[in-house]
């Protein structure tokens, strides 16, 4: 296998978009890590797209070919385009078949893109879009909501551990905080824990600033192997690992409700493959759809010992300058979750925090960093490391 | 959802009918074909379940499903029978009497209905025991 590096990012804006269509979007992101790049599109190998569910947000399906088409790369050109699907972690899994295109030596020059256009349709009907990745049959049916799916794990923690809703809100104030210096952000406004404590309630005991957002956004990296990676970028991002790993669809069966086996193997399996610990890793950036899930994912990823992820967050040992610095971006909380897109944007994060280029919220000295992207209530979890040296 | 797609699972919804795995003696509600700790090994048989179980973890739904809207504020619980596997459901109770720990039996209650004019389906809810 070859190494891999990533010599393109680009995010667009992330947030509600009435003005701009689904093809739009991605297209601008596209041509944005193509620029960054350096690459001529003629150069592209092939395309591997995450979005979770465009037939229900935008009545479009067939999402592979419609991208290379509007990119301009099909007429004369006919890269090969394929959507990817995993319910959130879509955009985790299409950087991660795009990784592994380039590394069989099959393809040279990939781009791996996520995108989902959400405010299309009613906050009802996108709900119901999202309740598909849970159990249709045995959850959905009994009026189960995704809010409602982590409520249950944070009720479990806060029973088991006693972790408390001041701690779950600190995760919200740290990336409100941290999305307030990322110009691509869907929420620029700092909050405080007062203001989640007293935000309406959702499903018990989470309440609306515990969970991320409705958001239109995509984004877009292109990768190469990393023996030419050079001669497009002085600043080539390697990929270190790639993992994956899958769990029981349902929450009800799972083996501990509050920790999510799924992560805690891709964890381990990226571990593994980088020849690294924890203490290697100077920023992560971790999929936050509720705030309790950050705090299950340090968990789950090693960074915090199991019921210590609150107090963690708490004393600030996860803010950029602490001990680890978690969702630089501000996450999928402040910085918007466009579900098929996320996974992505976590990857462009963490090559502008290596390449030194994250402004504002610039983790000093930034080395190697993680993207950590689920799926459902943990039935999928894809992880990647990165680093600035091959 | 589409008559044919409930009326398959009716006889596991309403007589809260499941699998257990004659190899490894694990019980399965909602049922599975193949048994995930034998896997082709296993042997399955259908189960009846007795009834009663206990509530492991619970929420109270505030910003409902859709079609679940009336409803709300409504308590949905995982529910751990007596002979061992979890599910979800709904919780017939007042939200401030849910609490981990609690006993619940099984009651046979409407879940919902596809629209205005579409099929009524029935199921089991818990209650408090």
């Amino acid at each position: 296998m070859r190494d891999v590096a990533i010599i393109g990012v680009k995010n667009s804006k992330f947030g509600e978009m009435w003005d701009r269509s689904f093809r739009d979007i991605v297209v601008e992101a596209g041509v944005g890590a193509i620029e960054d790049s350096g690459v001529s599109g003629d150069r592209l190998d092939g395309m591997y797209v995450g979005n979770m569910s465009g037939g229900q947000f935008v009545e479009q399906e067939h999402i592979g070919a419609l991208i290379a088409d509007y990119s301009g790369l099909s007429l004369d050109l006919h890269v090969p385009s394929t959507r990817v699907e995993a319910a959130c972690a879509s955009g985790g899994l299409a950087f991660r078949q795009a990784v592994m295109a380039v590394a069989s030596g099959h393809e040279d020059i990939v781009m791996a893109a996520g995108v989902e256009k959400m405010t299309d349709v009613s906050s009802t009907a996108a709900s119901a879009a999202l309740a598909a990745a849970a159990d249709r049959e045995w959850e959905g049916i009994m009026g189960a909501t995704f809010p409602g799916l982590y409520a249950m794990v944070a009720r479990m923690h806060m029973h088991e551990y006693g972790t408390t809703s001041e701690q779950m809100a600190e995760v919200a104030v740290k990336n409100h905080k941290n999305g307030s210096k990322n110009p691509i952000a869907q929420y620029k406004s700092p909050i405080t824990v007062d203001s989640v404590l007293n935000s309406i309630m959702v499903a018990d005991p989470l309440h609306i600033f515990d969970c991320s957002p409705i958001t239109d956004g995509a984004s877009a990296v292109v990768l190469a192997p990393a023996e030419i990676a050079h001669e497009y970028t002085d600043t080539p991002i390697y990929i270190k690992a790639t993992a994956q790993a899958s769990d029981t669809i349902a929450l009800h069966d799972r083996r501990d409700i509050t920790t999510l086996d799924a992560s805690v193997a891709a964890g381990k399996r990226a571990f593994e493959m980088a020849k690294m610990t924890t203490k290697d890793i100077d920023l992560v950036e971790v999929h936050d759809c509720f705030t309790i899930a950050e705090i299950c994912a340090i968990e789950d990823l090693g960074f915090a010992k199991k019921g210590e992820g609150g107090k963690m967050t708490e004393e600030g040992e996860t803010a950029i300058g602490g001990k680890v610095a978690v969702n630089t971006s501000g996450g999928l909380k402040a910085c918007g979750h466009p579900v098929g897109a996320t996974g992505i944007k976590q990857v462009v994060e963490v090559t502008q925090q290596l390449r030194g280029e994250a402004g504002g919220r610039q983790v000093d000295g930034a080395e190697v960093g993680m993207t950590h992207n689920v799926g459902g209530s943990g039935a999928t979890a894809v992880v990647h490391i990165l680093a600035r040296e091959r | 959802m589409s008559v044919a797609r409930f009326w398959r699972k009716q006889i596991h919804r309403y007589n809260l009918v499941g699998t257990h795995c004659k190899t490894c003696d694990t019980y399965y509600y909602p049922p599975r074909n193949v048994c995930p700790k034998c896997r082709r090994d296993g042997e399955i048989e259908s189960h009846k379940f007795s009834g009663p179980g206990e509530i492991v973890t619970y929420t109270v739904i505030h910003t409902a499903a859709e079609g679940f809207e009336h409803q709300a504020p409504y308590v949905l619980g995982i529910v751990q029978l007596d002979e061992g596997p979890r599910f979800t459901s709904q919780i017939v109770c007042n939200p401030e009497d849910a609490h981990i720990g609690m006993r619940v039996k099984p009651v046979f209650r409407k879940l919902g209905e596809s629209g205005d004019k579409g099929m009524i389906y029935y199921g089991t809810k818990y209650v408090p025991a």
